[in-house]
This record gives C-alpha cells, sequence and structure tokens, in this order.
C-alpha cells in the first residue's frame, strides 16, 4: 500500500499550484484508479502474464535443462519441439484420455452436486452440519485425499477390496488403480468426487433464490414433485448448470495433481498436464514440454470456443 | 393414491436416504483416515475392514514417529510444518497486500482501461498453472532460487494473486456506493474513505479471501514438487508426504498420522471461516 499511497494524495494538492487548473472529479477519480490499480496489474502481468507469453516462445526454441544457463532468452527460433511432441508415442492417446477425463469429471461433478442441493435445500435438523461436511473434499488438501484413495483402494489391505470379497462375493480383489479397465474410471470418480462440493455450492445458492410462491402456484395447479423439478427448477437452474460445466472442464482439462497422484500417469489415464510435467523432469526437455503445453492450450481454447458457440445458439432458440 | 401423493412419499424417504449416502461417501475417507493413523500396522495387515479401533489397539507412536524430527528417526513432519506454514503464511500477506488496491480500483473507480484490466484479472483467473510452471521453472533454475521458500513463495502468488483479486473485487462491489458518497461529502479524501470505510466494510470479505489464499498455498502440489523435490529440508506437508508415499519402508500408518496433520489445519480453518462467509457483507453496515 505504501507505493500506491502517493498516487492519490498527491493529486488533491495539485491544483494549489499557480497556472494549474484545478482537476475535475471524473479526473482524479480516474487518476486514483489508475494509480491503486497498477501495482496489482504490474505483479499480475510478472507472475502469470509473462510466464504465459515465454512458454510460448519457449515451445519454438531449442532449450534443455543441462543447456539453460548458456541458452540466451531469445535464441533461433524452431519447429522441432512441435515435431517431437507429435511423434512422441501416446500424443493423441494423451488428448483423447484428457478429453475423457475432463467431459466424465465434469458431468460427475455436476450430476453429484445437482442431486446434493436439491436433497439440502429445505431446512432440516442438522442441516447446517450436514452442509458443511459436504464441502470437505473440496477444501481437503490433493495429497491427503489421493492417499486416501490410494490405501483404501488397495488390493492388499483396502477397505473397499475387504469388504467387496466379504460382502459383493468378489473372488479376487481388483486393482483398480492400476488395470487400464478400471483406472480411467476411477480417476474420473476421483475427481467428480473431489469437486462435486463446488457445483453444490453453487447451484443451492440459485436453489435459494427461487421464489416460494412460483413453485407454491406450480403445487396449485397441481403439479407433482417430479414435475415441478422438470418444468421449474431445472429451467431455472439451466444457465448456472451452464458456466460450471464450462468452468469445471477448464480446471480439469489442465488438471495435473490429481491424476499424478493417484496413478502417476499409468495405467491409461496420462493426460496432458502429466506428459507436459514427464518432459521437463523426466527428459529435462524444456522446449518439448513448453510445445506440449502450448498444445494443451489451444485444445482447451478449441474446445472452449465450440462449447461456447453451442451453447450461444442453444440460448437463441 | 394420486401421483402427487405417491412422489411426496417417497421423495420424502428418498430424500433421508440420499443423505445419508452423501454423508456416508463425504465422511468415510476421513474417519478412514483417522482410524488408521492411529491403528498399528500389524493390525492393519491382519483386518484391514474394520471401520473401527478397538480401545486396546489404540496408539500414538504413528504420530510420535512423523513429527520426531530425521535425526531422531522421524519423519520430519515438523519441519515439513513450519515451512508449509511460513510459505502459506507470507503467500496470503503478500497477495492480499498486492491485490486489494487493484481489486478496489476496478470495482469502485471510473478510469481509462478499467474494462480490459477487468476482463485480464477474469482471463488470468481461469488459467492453467501448469502452462506457467515451465518458464518459471525456467527462470528460477537459472536464478538459482529453486529451492528456496522465498522463491516459493512467489511462485505461488500466481496462483493465490488471481483467486484474490477476483473475489475482492467481486465482495467490494456489492458494498453501497453510497456510503462512500457520504464519507466525501464529509469531507475524507480517497484514501480516507478506503482506510476508514471501505476496508472496515470489506473486512469479513478480506478475512475470508485470506482463508482461501492460505489453502490454496497450503494445499498446493505441482510447485513444490516442480521446485523443492531436491532439497528434504525445505519440504511442505504436501510434499513430504506424497514423496514419503512414494517408498515402501514407511508405514501406511504412519503416513496417514501425516495426512492428518496435513489435513487437520485447513478443515479447522475452513470450519472457522465458514461462519465467517456467512456473517452477511453489508451487514455491519447499518449497524454501524
Amino acid at each position: 500500500m505504501t507505493t500506491t499511497a502517493k498516487g492519490p494524495r498527491r493529486s488533491p494538492a495539485r491544483p494549489a499550484r499557480p497556472g494549474r487548473r484545478p482537476l475535475t472529479l471524473r479526473r482524479r477519480e480516474s487518476r486514483a484508479g489508475l494509480a491503486l490499480v497498477a501495482p496489482t496489474l504490474l505483479v499480475v502481468v510478472a507472475v502469470v502474464g509473462v510466464p504465459i507469453v515465454w512458454t510460448v516462445v519457449l515451445a519454438f526454441q531449442r532449450v534443455r535443462l543441462a543447456t539453460l544457463r548458456k541458452t540466451g532468452l531469445f535464441g533461433e527460433f524452431t519447429l522441432d519441439n512441435l515435431d517431437r511432441v507429435i511423434h512422441t508415442p501416446g500424443f493423441a492417446d494423451t488428448l483423447w484420455t484428457t478429453l475423457l477425463y475432463s467431459v466424465g469429471a465434469t458431468l460427475g461433478s455436476i450430476a453429484l452436486g445437482l442431486v446434493a442441493a436439491l436433497v439440502v435445500r429445505r431446512p432440516f435438523r442438522g442441516r447446517a452440519l450436514v452442509r458443511a461436511s459436504l464441502l470437505l473434499p473440496y477444501v481437503a488438501p490433493v495429497v491427503a485425499v489421493a492417499f486416501v484413495w490410494q490405501v483404501m483402494l488397495d488390493p492388499q489391505f483396502g477397505i473397499v477390496n475387504d469388504w467387496g470379497r466379504r460382502f459383493l462375493g468378489w473372488d479376487a480383489p481388483v486393482p483398480f488403480l492400476s488395470q487400464e479397465s478400471t483406472a480411467l474410471w476411477t480417476v474420473i470418480a476421483f475427481e467428480a468426487w473431489r469437486y462435486f462440493p463446488f457445483a453444490f455450492l453453487f447451484l443451492l445458492a440459485r436453489l435459494q433464490a427461487v421464489p416460494g410462491e412460483l413453485e407454491e402456484a406450480a403445487r396449485v395447479d397441481g403439479a407433482t414433485p417430479t414435475q415441478r423439478f422438470r418444468h421449474l427448477l431445472l429451467p431455472q437452474l439451466m444457465p448456472v448448470i451452464a458456466l460450471l460445466a464450462l468452468l469445471r472442464f477448464i480446471m480439469t482439462f489442465t488438471k495435473f495433481d490429481d491424476v499424478y497422484l493417484l496413478t502417476g500417469g499409468a495405467a491409461g489415464t496420462e493426460v496432458v498436464s502429466v506428459r507436459v510435467y514427464r518432459f521437463l523432469t523426466a527428459r529435462a526437455d524444456v522446449g518439448a514440454a513448453a510445445a506440449q503445453a502450448v498444445v494443451l492450450a489451444l485444445a482447451l481454447v478449441v474446445l472452449v470456443a465450440l462449447y461456447l458457440r453451442f451453447f450461444a445458439r442453444e440460448r437463441e432458440s | 393414491m394420486d401421483r402427487d401423493r405417491i412422489e411426496t412419499v417417497t421423495l420424502r424417504w428418498l430424500r433421508r436416504l440420499v443423505v445419508a449416502g452423501f454423508l456416508a461417501v463425504t465422511l468415510v475417507p476421513f474417519w478412514y483416515m483417522l482410524v488408521l493413523s492411529v491403528r498399528p500396522i500389524e493390525r492393519l495387515l491382519l483386518d484391514p475392514g474394520s471401520l473401527l479401533v478397538p480401545l486396546g489397539e489404540l496408539t500414538v507412536d504413528t504420530y510420535a514417529e512423523v513429527l520426531r524430527s530425521v535425526d531422531d528417526g522421524g519423519q520430519g513432519f515438523g519441519t515439513f510444518i513450519r515451512n508449509s506454514g511460513l510459505v502459506a503464511l507470507a503467500a496470503t500477506a503478500l497477495s492480499l497486500l498486492v491485490a486489494l488496491p487493484g481489486a478496489y480500483a476496478v470495482s469502485r473507480l471510473r478510469f481509462f482501461g478499467r474494462r480490459q484490466v477487468s476482463a485480464l484479472f477474469l482471463a488470468v483467473y481461469l488459467f492453467p498453472s501448469i502452462v506457467v510452471a515451465i518458464p518459471l521453472f525456467v527462470v528460477f533454475t537459472r536464478a538459482g532460487l529453486r529451492g528456496s521458500l522465498g522463491g516459493l513463495v512467489l511462485v505461488y502468488l500466481s496462483q493465490t494473486l488471481p483467486v484474490s483479486v477476483y473475489m475482492l473485487k467481486n465482495y467490494l462491489s456489492t458494498i453501497p456506493v453510497s456510503l462512500e458518497e457520504s464519507a466525501a461529502i464529509d469531507g475524507a479524501g480517497r484514501l480516507g474513505i478506503i482506510r476508514r470505510v471501505s476496508l472496515p466494510l470489506a473486512a469479513p470479505a478480506i478475512a475470508a479471501v485470506a482463508l482461501y489464499d492460505f489453502m490454496i498455498a497450503w494445499n498446493e502440489y505441482l510447485f513444490a514438487l516442480l521446485f523443492l523435490v531436491d532439497r528434504p529440508d525445505r519440504w511442505t506437508v504436501s510434499l513430504g508426504l506424497s514423496l514419503l508415499a512414494d517408498g515402501v519402508e514407511v508405514p501406511k500408518t504412519v503416513l496417514m498420522a501425516g495426512s492428518v496433520v496435513l489435513t487437520l489445519p485447513v478443515v479447522l480453518l475452513f470450519f472457522a471461516g465458514e461462519r465467517l462467509l456467512t456473517e452477511g457483507l453489508t451487514g455491519g453496515a447499518e449497524k454501524g
């Protein structure tokens, strides 16, 4: 705050100087605004803006971790990185896995969140406590919850396999996180579990804003509970659901921690961000990592643009 | 019985069932974490399906081992807690300090380029951290700052700052402008207005954002992994837990104690902050 304090404090003093017209209130406001926003903007650009642009630059340069100290900021440009990224086995597979993972997790978390919001909507005893408990998966550290899931699903001493064999009659323990047929689904389920509270919060807030008279009127007209949901609540919720779908999709598409911690990208769960990390650390190939990150960002932009276009058309009709 | 009656009765029972199901799904993993952290590892291997601890089995040796320093044969989580706490506190303080003036300006003042700046703040909020990670990694490696906690605080700004600006902006625009205008008529300058009117009114919001920032920084994993992995004395709790879990030699029950140590501060803060969030933001304005 000390740096920002100068601007606005100085400006009222200025009109006293000879030969200067006093500043209008409007111009004073504008100056104060610029002075206040400048430091924030500067830091945001420095810690986020510059790195984003730099990633694009790095994607077209030959940079390796070992030679990092020697390479200049703007060396010669090359398309080799992109070529290497595309021709390293699994390029298309990871993109497809990322898409499946994001769509599955987004839909799963919204569906769970919607059901949760509907059942917690009306007051009952202990409702505040229930609501707080439902938010736990979202606030808890990802490392801790991923580790708990790993242990719970462990074929040897995990509770899920123990109960599955005791109560559900499974013949053999299921290695959920290490076999191809279940790993991706398990990761999607984890993601839906961890992020349904996010959807739950948004949807609950919207549900509580629906005027009570509206539902009362529908009831008087003979609409049953499911009809009231289908024709009254759902249309009210649709804009929020559409926004949630967009937000969750963007966040999940680039997510790294969850998949990396659960499976390390094994058993057909390698998403693009895990691949970026591998290029960066295991191969120490900064250029290729940057190129892969750019591919990820581009894919995201294209998908979001498609979604927005589709959604805008839906709303018009 | 007509359809309305049938549906109403069925849904009433279904609702109770679903609430119970949701509670089980969200709470059991945390309960399981707690139970495993106080059981001896031999008992876990013999009876993996138990969700209860017989009183005779109860042990806190796991916590002693996880918290003891490495020199004393423990896992050194005491150091990790200190590291995590320091980094999270510093990142929170710094991002609030930087975010507040900008959020205030964007929510209140009309200036040249306001809309563009506002849009930029939102875009930055949605930008993936893995894309930001690579150049930061390059810069810090070149500057020799990899493995320094101070460097990590700067990196965490890229995570907490966009969220803080975004949240504060939204909160600040709910405070009625009329309050500030009356202060201006009473002769207060812009800074006086901010200090005496806007900041006190936004106090609950600032506290909520601070809690949120702290949680982000405390829970963060990717950047800690990229920047601190070679320096075990600088590990955060998240990083320490995940790296120790990769090895085989540390018993799972001890690591569960580590998970509880990692989770507890965040959950306590969350329950403390929930009340804060619900207090209503303009509520104080009418009273005071």
